[in-house]
């Protein structure tokens, strides 16, 4: 039996009728997008603070930030995922449980999804923002003390702005890394790119071209943040460093 | 604090030797990918770094194309399409079921992809003059990286695999997609019968950090008696 080749697939009007495939697929990709650039917001606020928790000199702070470290990345993502989504809405107290529930079911996946994926990835943000901070020689630190600064000013002025430009380029593969993490939120039914993708193969019986369109689409979105992150690479680059050139 | 929801553990000593089978299932898919993705992901390091052009490229186009998707795609890819293919391309009877292996083939041909840059990061560390004292040897190429380079190559790399083990481990969890009864997938199952899924959720994420947390521990430890001795 030789498979029929049908490109045209993505055109037709989709089996209830609420526009063709193609509107299906862009639908995916622009939650996928949305879902992944609002977890990235989340990542690297929460990952800038506990990165640098983890560096001060306090034994509770960096403690406390270290296991944080080690809960998110020794746990699967899946697992993670199910805990954000059918665990704690059941163990939260009854009012804000009631609320999660009360909210659209497409709102409960996305907030869920949206929530886990950003702290998921906001400790590997850490872990880059700590060995950014670890790469600054000593004499910084200890300049900006012996000038009479507290800690805090310290990190404010001295540390953090030399610290957040080096992290920039080893934080690219993580960027890249939330857009792919994000295909693991249509386990709990949200309808992202690799859903879509699935649906159509159930619905048109055109697999090869449904998922030769979804691999393409995530090829692109490597391929734009790449070449946004060399831009701000470059922007970004401490003349003098070796990865500055 | 824990709102209105009543704890109820008592599903969980009754499934624990179907929750261990599902562990079994979870440790030889780690297993298995590791060495495929090991020996996989050294000829694709080697073609990379060959110096015959396309041999390259095409080493290349792979690895980043297997580093571009989500792990969930290429996992479906193999479990709902690559077996019709091999349905009608190697003339299977259609009851034959593939996709159980299929999916496995998947999981290692995507982690092998991670393997190779580890491997060829691991071969590019070892001093050039290596490779030129084997030649001068008298060695050939397969010779030369068989017993000098990578020898050398993966005891720097050590780490680095075990590291990689252990993120292949947690990606495990992602064949509950393709319906494989892994650690995960069998927790689901018993909290979805129960209607327990928050209790076996908790208990699925418990046993991952400990075996991951203890495993990455180790690691740990090996890399510090590296670095003293």
């Amino acid at each position: 039996m030789e498979y029929q080749w049908n490109w045209g697939v993505f055109l037709l009007p989709s089996a209830v009728n609420d526009g063709t495939y193609l509107d299906w697929m862009i639908a995916g990709l622009q939650t996928t997008l949305l879902l992944s650039l609002s977890a990235w917001v989340i990542a690297l606020l929460l990952g800038a603070v506990v990165g640098v928790l983890r560096t001060v000199p306090h034994r509770g702070l960096s403690g406390v930030a270290t296991a944080y470290v080690e809960m998110f990345r020794n746990i699967p993502l899946l697992v993670q995922l199910f805990f954000w989504y059918f665990v704690l809405p059941e163990m939260l107290p009854t009012a804000a449980g009631d609320a999660f529930k009360a909210l659209n079911p497409i709102a409960q996946q996305f907030v869920a999804a949206m929530v886990c994926l950003g702290f998921f990835t906001s400790a590997r943000v850490a872990e880059q923002v700590r060995s950014g901070i670890n790469a600054l020689p000593h004499g910084q630190k200890n300049a900006g003390l012996a000038l009479g600064l507290t800690l805090p000013q310290t990190y404010r002025h001295v540390m953090l702005p030399m610290a957040f430009r080096l992290v920039v380029p080893p934080l690219t593969s993580e960027f890249l890394n939330v857009f792919k993490n994000s295909a693991v939120c249509s386990t709990i039914g949200l309808l992202e790119l690799a859903a879509q993708g699935r649906q159509l193969v159930d619905y048109t019986a055109q697999p090869y071209e449904s998922f030769v369109a979804v691999t393409v689409a995530y090829l692109m979105i490597n391929v734009v943040v790449m070449l946004l992150m060399r831009k701000v690479e470059v922007l970004v680059r401490v003349p003098g460093y070796l990865g500055g050139k | 604090m824990f709102g209105s929801y009543e704890f109820d553990w008592s599903s969980i000593p009754g499934s624990l030797t179907f929750l261990g089978q599902g562990l079994m299932v979870s440790l030889e898919i780690t297993a298995l990918a590791i060495v495929s993705g090991i020996v996989w992901g050294t000829l694709l390091a080697m073609a990379r770094l060959s110096s015959i052009k396309p041999l390259a490229w095409a080493a290349a186009a792979y690895v980043n194309l297997f580093r571009a998707i989500p792990l969930v795609m290429v996992l479906l890819w193999f479990f709902l399409i690559v077996p019709k293919f091999l349905e009608s391309f190697l003339g299977l009877p259609p009851g034959s079921d593939v996709r159980l292996a299929s999916a496995m083939i998947g999981f290692a041909l995507f982690e092998s992809a991670y393997y190779a840059e580890i491997i060829r990061a691991g071969i590019q560390s070892v001093p050039k003059g290596q490779l030129a004292a084997a030649h001068a040897l008298g060695m050939s190429y397969p010779q030369a990286m068989l017993h000098v380079v990578l020898p050398q190559a993966f005891r720097n790399m050590v780490p680095l695999l075990l590291t990689q083990a252990i993120i292949l481990f947690q990606d495990t969890s992602l064949v509950y997609v393709s319906a494989l009864a892994d650690f995960f997938g069998a927790a689901y199952k018993v909290g979805d019968r129960d209607g327990r899924l928050v209790e076996l959720v908790l208990f699925a994420g418990a046993v991952y950090f400990v075996l991951c947390f203890a495993a990455s521990q180790a690691v740990r430890y090996y890399q510090k008696r590296l670095q003293t001795a």
